[in-house]
């Protein structure tokens, strides 16, 4: 009973490893298509704008009285710009994205191709000698990792907006010593750091979300639960890469 | 191939947005910007000692922020780092032998301009070069002389 469950473990990491490279053989016939690139980068990116904006300014704002209520026991309250852009720039902003865009995208697209699947349309896809994984799951795929690192950057910068909101305006610090103190920390590296990490996670949710729906299960039931899984290991795959990247990139 | 504008607008505005944000996170966050609008006038004080000091720190009089330090580089014929402060035209009213110091601002606290006012009828003007200033406190240099102090009044107590 256990051989029968990690070999089908490994059956699941080797179906997802396979379908992977088949996403990433069908990139260049997408960037001959921008078309559909477009559909989906507005269906990822452009819709998720109002979710990822919101969770921004609110998580910046927490931070902003957290950060304050803890440094102000050291006295050093002018540092909240700093712990807030750090913050924001290489931890918060990519992973919380990323559960988002989780939680809005992936769970979209997971549902989408595997309703698709339950109806047959791609099976009538593959009749027409259209290729269903370059057609359908590609676009999706690249659309993702395309929006990803630009949600990150909007999250993080309306965050650190957030912050200097509670900070200079309700707590009254100076705004001088908030801008500053952050300039002066804040290096290319963790810019770039953020960057990384966003666009690793683009890449996990997306193939994931892709690769649920592609293989879900064609009834009403296989399809919700192909949903449910997008989020979970999507979620989980997040905060793991993102231990692993941190411990590389530090 | 259906065309839909609306699509094509929002997936504009997200892009742009997106690189929008990061064009501001390269520049804004993480170097130097920020205007203090042009109503500003220019001093110049010579330091022999920064510390920490950063462009973009405060200027203020009475703990009062009335400008910026806008740069700061080093005077290689007088041997003085120079810091180059941006202050508001309306606190033009600065006798020209008020004292400039650098002091910290909090236990972790980034570095700032004082300027306390001296008795002088004529102010500082746009472009003046201050040279009565008193560098940035470095703490390792106060807490080397407190210890020498100390080892110094031991050695005493035990000669005689």
């Amino acid at each position: 009973m256990s051989g029968h469950a990690v070999s089908s473990v490994l059956a699941q990491f080797g179906r997802f490893t396979l379908f992977f490279g088949r996403l990433c053989a069908g990139v260049p016939s997408v960037l001959r298509r921008p078309r559909l690139l477009v559909e989906q980068v507005h269906m990822t990116g452009a819709l998720s704008l109002v979710i990822i904006m919101l969770s921004g300014l609110f998580v910046g704002m927490v931070l902003g009285l957290q950060g304050y209520d803890l440094l102000r026991r050291f006295g050093s309250t002018e540092s909240l710009g700093t712990a807030a852009a750090l913050g924001l720039l290489r931890e918060l902003g990519p992973v919380i994205t990323a559960l988002l865009f989780a939680g809005r995208a992936g769970t979209a697209i997971t549902s989408e191709i595997g309703l698709m699947l339950a109806t047959d349309q791609l099976a009538a896809m593959d009749m027409m000698a259209v290729d269903p994984v370059r057609r359908i799951c590609v676009p999706r795929f690249v659309g993702g990792v395309v929006s990803m690192p630009l949600l990150a950057a909007i999250f993080a910068v309306i965050g650190i907006y957030g912050a200097q909101l509670v900070g200079v305006e309700l707590m009254r610090i100076d705004a001088g010593q908030f801008w500053s103190q952050m300039r002066g920390a804040v290096e290319w590296r963790d810019i770039v750091e953020g960057v990384v990490k966003s666009l690793a996670f683009g890449v996990a949710c997306s193939a994931i979300a892709v690769y649920e729906g592609y293989h879900a299960v064609p009834t009403a039931e296989g399809v919700g639960r192909a949903t449910t899984r997008t989020v979970v290991t999507s979620s989980v795959a997040v905060l793991a890469i993102d231990y692993m990247l941190t411990a590389v990139l530090l | 191939m259906k065309r839909n504008p609306s699509i094509e607008i929002g997936t504009g505005l997200f892009v742009l947005l997106g690189f929008a944000a990061l064009f501001f996170m390269a520049t804004q966050i993480s170097s130097h910007g920020l205007e203090f609008g042009r109503h500003e006038y220019h001093l110049t004080a010579a330091f022999d000692n920064v510390g920490g000091l950063k462009a973009g720190a405060p200027v203020s009089i009475g703990g009062v922020t009335v400008g910026r330090v806008e740069s700061i580089d080093y005077d290689s014929t007088a041997f003085k780092a120079v810091a180059h402060l941006s202050i508001d035209r309306r606190y033009n009213r600065i006798p020209n032998d008020s004292d400039v110091a650098i002091y910290t601002a909090g236990l972790l606290g980034g570095n700032y301009v004082g300027f306390t006012p001296g008795g002088s009828d004529t102010n500082y003007k746009d472009g003046d070069r201050i040279e009565m200033t008193q560098s940035a406190i470095v703490l390792e240099n106060l807490i080397s002389k407190f210890l020498f102090d100390k080892a110094g009044q031991g050695a005493k107590k035990e000669t005689p």
